[in-house]
């Protein structure tokens, strides 16, 4: 289909911004009268707050003020996993205690000094096999795992259950959650390879660029904060409520954001913007409170290890027949997510077996606050399976390509314990379009060429995630210039999707993008309720909800044609910026011509009246503040079918040096199927992005914690290993099989989070497969673990260990 | 029974026996805000973008804290404040130069060009910056103005590098988003601008 705007590139409107330090981030502000918000957190990773003696630090002259967890909950803090505001019980090292402000942050440091916090040490634990021990520690007051709707809850196995799964064995002990479809007694009946093996994905920190830093000040009864987020209007609802401050009350402001990558998408990762909001309340002055990048790492957030067993069983002609996953996920120190659920769902999804079983308990650690990160769960399990397909394979006498052909999930299938249908699947497409512009086949007489000490190694991956929500809201208005407006609430991270959902208004109006403007960046411009801008959903979900607000503008459009110069609606068309018969052009009106028009007529054309009844809260408040200023078109979406994915598949040429362990990939492409490509660039920075958090996800990052003293060790980039320009490819080939999705109205889906876990499984294939086709079973293969290997140094003592000082 | 310990007697405990406290004072130390004894000179004069600035600097004040705090150039980022992610690199005398790890009382003699320098006095983008538009370099954009100040200052020395040598030079740059590879696009677009 021949599109305006669809599948072109432009320049999103905040670009020149950040090229020229424009464009401001929260901390980039600030206002007249500002002070400075401080955080005292807590030093040891598992205690309760007994006294807090400040006496001498409010006394200093420049001291405004201090915030407990006592001001911001006194009611008591809730009883829940998650991270609080503030709190009197840490849980890890870095939780905020307290926070003051004073007229500068010299002053506020010095206060804080002068505080003395008395806590009652409690045990902690830094790994969830050690809290599963029958005399391990808890890290939770009241237990080491929360059951939701339940609460706090022990769990605990016998020392023979623990040192068994840590001698590789399948776990006997009763699993928190069970989910399975198929008979698996069956199916790996039929198997005639099976895989048995225990695997091992360390967490890590998210490290967005941009700290959590925020500025917060109250005008006219109004909280204005400033912070970043990665869904505008979502994450605005959602702090709202953290807060306890009306809806209609809050102006966010949220101009760009640096980085977010799962962990700045719903206001319940965030609860420390509250500090700041609280504070200016309690002194009436704007509060800048700067977050160190020590702070951040504790703030914000990690993604959640897994220690876990898996079985996988193959019938002769390379059919996945079966897979038993166990997965014991490492939750932190305030709860986390369902990672070990979406590994599960993704191998699924991915490779179609007949019977999947997935077992799992999660299990707190005084460590990182875990939550979503690129991918969680689907992109941990990418380098793990891969290997073990490629095992496989070869075993079977069946080209590591063809396994994962005949394999392959395709349109029509279904996927994952739901057993949910696709909307589209084009994996198929994929991978031979991969395979293709990689040239896979020509490669394969390369593989495990040596070259003195180096080798080279081949590796090819998939990567999957859900890639698209409904059920949001669309705002489109126009005023007598002809100008359209695109209210967008979608979050501006860096990937331009509220950039790129704008177009598909504009392509449903065909109107030039230079007489578009997107109204965006903070919510007292009105703006729609979006879905929180995670999961790979941007795309999907607000091409559809801004395709159907100009679609109901378009309608109006021609009921006012139609109403001012005769006929029917069905009688009018648009062009170029008017609307008129498609009898005869001459007779119509322009854009700016009906948006005027519209104004008089008011009622449904304005927003006035005849609103979809379905629009949320959120939707509401902005359209009855817009009501009445402009020709508007908004949309309430219904709900869509099935589960439109995005896939990838990446190959890879690793050449590794077995004296060193380290190795250079010489080459790496990542090819995507997310349906149509809305923006070109966007998309290659999506991909080239995901292959980025890939090699950093089977080589690099890592989490390290002193045992002694539970003292976080990565807290910097240098410690965590945020994979650099070196250690990435010199150029890194993409491309897209661009076939539309049915239930998108321009055939959109999002690809943002497989784009990493295909390039991770690839590369783990490829190490395995330069080593000779080891399965390490973990992430990430580190430089000294690919040594031992080749010295023949077992690291199998080490190999259930989370955030520890491996690597 | 459970011990009882202060977060002070904690902190000693921890620094005698050589552990890191990594929870706060990095903001604190970063800015310099312990004054040393014996005099020295607040008020003093820096270029910065071809202008003579007078500023009140603290004695251990780091340029970044000054350049975004006293002149209100915010393009230049804090994203670790110790080195090792380059958002806050600025020009010094040509040389790409962390403003987060160098004092501003070491400027007095330097020619410091930050990001809001570039332009043209007509509005025009540098070419590195008009390269990074074309090519769509930035993502989050948080990194993206130390990037452009590498790459400004990788092109002085060396007008047309290689990929591989682009790659080496801008590699104290860190870019959590992965954009590295358009980076690298945008670099070598500029240098087809700047022909």
């Amino acid at each position: 289909m021949a599109y305006m705007h669809i599948g072109k590139d432009f320049t999103p409107p905040d670009v020149p911004g950040k090229v020229t330090g424009r464009i401001k981030y929260a901390e980039d502000y600030t206002r007249e009268g500002m002070v400075y918000a401080r955080l005292l957190t807590s030093p040891i990773p598992h205690a309760r707050v007994i006294d807090i003696d400040a006496s001498e630090a409010l006394a200093m002259e420049g001291v405004l003020g201090m915030l407990t967890a006592d001001d911001v909950y006194p009611d008591g803090e809730p009883q829940s996993t998650g991270l609080k505001m503030l709190t009197n019980e840490p849980t890890l090292v870095g939780e905020p205690i307290l926070a003051v402000a004073a007229v500068d942050e010299k002053t506020a440091e010095t206060a804080i000094s002068r505080i003395s916090v008395t806590f009652e040490r409690l045990p902690f634990v830094l790994d969830p096999l050690d809290s599963l021990q029958p005399d391990g520690a808890d890290a939770y007051n009241g237990g080491n795992t929360f059951v939701f709707r339940q609460g706090f809850a022990v769990e605990k196995w016998t020392s023979d259950q623990v040192a068994s799964l840590r001698a590789g064995n399948e776990p006997t002990a009763e699993p928190q959650q069970t989910v399975e479809y198929g008979d698996l007694e069956a199916a790996f009946g039929e198997s005639s390879y099976v895989y048995e093996g225990t695997f091992t994905n360390a967490g890590y920190p998210h490290m967005s660029m941009e700290p959590r830093s925020a500025l917060a000040y109250w005008e006219d009864g109004k909280l204005y904060l400033h912070g970043g987020s990665q869904s505008l209007t979502a994450f605005a609802d959602g702090i709202a409520g953290v807060i306890g401050v009306p809806k209609e009350d809050l102006v966010f402001v949220n101009a760009a954001t640096g980085g977010g990558f799962g962990q700045r998408a719903r206001a319940g990762s965030i609860p420390v913007y509250g500090v700041p909001a609280k504070l200016s309340q309690k002194i009436n002055r704007p509060v800048m409170m700067r977050v160190t990048r020590e702070e951040e790492f504790t703030i914000g957030g990690a993604r959640q290890g897994l220690t876990g067993w898996i079985k996988v069983g193959f019938k002769p002609d390379g059919v996945m027949a079966a897979c038993d996953l166990w997965i014991v996920s490492d939750n932190g120190g305030k709860g986390g997510g369902a990672d070990a659920y979406s590994a599960a769902d993704c191998i699924s999804v991915l490779y179609q077996a007949d019977a999947v079983r997935f077992r799992g308990t999660a299990i707190g650690t005084n460590t990182a606050h875990r939550g979503a990160q690129r991918g969680p769960g689907q992109n941990q399990i990418a380098p793990i399976i891969s290997p073990i397909l490629d095992a496989a394979a070869d075993e079977l006498g069946v080209s590591r390509f063809d396994i994962r052909k005949i394999n392959t999930p395709m349109t029509g299938d279904v996927g994952g314990p739901q057993r949910t249908p696709f909307t589209s699947a084009y994996m198929p497409e994929t991978l031979d379009l991969a395979a293709e512009q990689f040239g896979w086949e020509e490669r394969q007489s390369r593989r495990r060429r040596t070259n003195g000490s180096k080798v080279i190694g081949l590796g090819i991956g998939q990567g999957y995630h859900n890639a698209g929500r409904s059920g949001m809201d669309g705002i489109v208005m126009m005023g007598p210039d002809g100008r359209l407006k695109v209210h967008n609430g979608v979050g501006n991270l860096g990937t331009y999707s509220y950039a790129s959902t704008s177009r598909a208004a504009a392509e449903v109006l065909k109107m030039p993008w230079e007489r578009v403007d997107i109204v965006t960046g903070r919510t007292d411009l009105h703006l729609p309720i979006t879905s929180p801008q995670d999961g790979s959903n941007s795309i999907f979900t607000n091409t559809r909800t801004f395709y159907g607000a100009a679609q109901d503008m378009l309608a109006k459009m021609k009921e006012i044609a139609s109403g001012d110069l005769g006929g029917t609606p069905e009688d009018y068309d648009i062009s170029n910026e008017r609307v008129h018969q498609i009898a005869d052009e001459s007779v119509g009106m322009t854009f700016g011509q009906v948006a005027a028009r519209a104004l008089e007529l008011g009622g449904k054309y304005t927003g006035s009246s005849d609103l979809p009844e379905e629009l949320a809260e959120w939707t509401q408040i902005s359209v009855s503040r817009l009501a009445g200023t402009a020709f508007m078109g908004v949309f309430h979406d219904p709900r869509h079918e099935g589960n439109p994915p995005g896939f990838t598949v990446s190959c890879i040429e690793i050449e590794l040096d077995t004296e060193t362990g380290k190795y250079e990939i010489l080459d790496l492409i990542n090819v995507a199927d997310s349906g149509t490509i809305m923006h070109p660039k966007g998309m290659e920075n999506q991909l080239v992005g995901g292959a980025v958090w890939g090699i950093g996800l089977s080589g690099y990052e890592r989490h390290l914690y002193d045992p002694q003293n539970g003292m976080p060790a990565s807290t910097g980039y240098w410690q965590s290993k945020v994979p650099t320009f070196l250690d990435t490819p010199v150029k890194i080939q993409t491309g897209w099989v661009d076939l539309p999705d049915p239930e998108n109205p321009v055939g959109a889906r999002g690809v943002g989070e497989p784009a990493q876990g295909s390039v991770s499984a690839a590369l783990t294939a490829a190490i395995s497969d330069a080593l000779g086709g080891h399965i390490f079973g973990a992430s990430p293969i580190t430089a000294d673990m690919i040594i031992n290997h080749v010295a023949g140094t077992s690291e199998d003592s080490k190999l259930l260990a989370q955030n520890n000082f491996r690597g | 029974m459970n011990q009882k310990l202060t977060r002070r007697r904690f902190i000693k405990g921890v620094i005698a026996s050589g552990a890191a406290a990594t929870t706060t004072g990095a903001w604190y130390s970063a800015t310099g805000q312990d004054r040393p004894s014996g005099f020295v000179e607040r008020l003093i004069r820096i270029n910065v973008n071809g202008q003579t600035r007078s500023v009140d600097v603290e004695p251990q004040e780091t340029l970044a804290s000054t350049l975004r705090y006293k002149l209100g150039l915010t393009g230049t980022k804090l994203g670790c404040n110790r080195g090792e992610c380059g958002a806050c690199t600025v020009l010094v005398d040509d040389t790409p130069t962390y403003a987060c790890s160098v004092l501003t009382h070491s400027m007095k003699n330097g020619r410091i060009e930050t990001v809001e320098g570039l332009e043209s006095a007509n509005g025009d983008l540098h070419p590195v910056q008009q390269a990074f538009v074309e090519e769509l370099s930035p993502q989050c954009g948080y990194c993206t103005p130390g990037q452009v100040m590498a790459a400004v200052g990788l092109l002085r020395a060396n007008p047309s590098p290689t990929r591989e040598e682009a790659r080496a030079a801008m590699a104290g740059n860190i870019c959590r988003c992965g954009s590295y590879d358009s980076y690298l696009d945008g670099v070598m677009r500029a240098t087809e601008l700047i022909g």
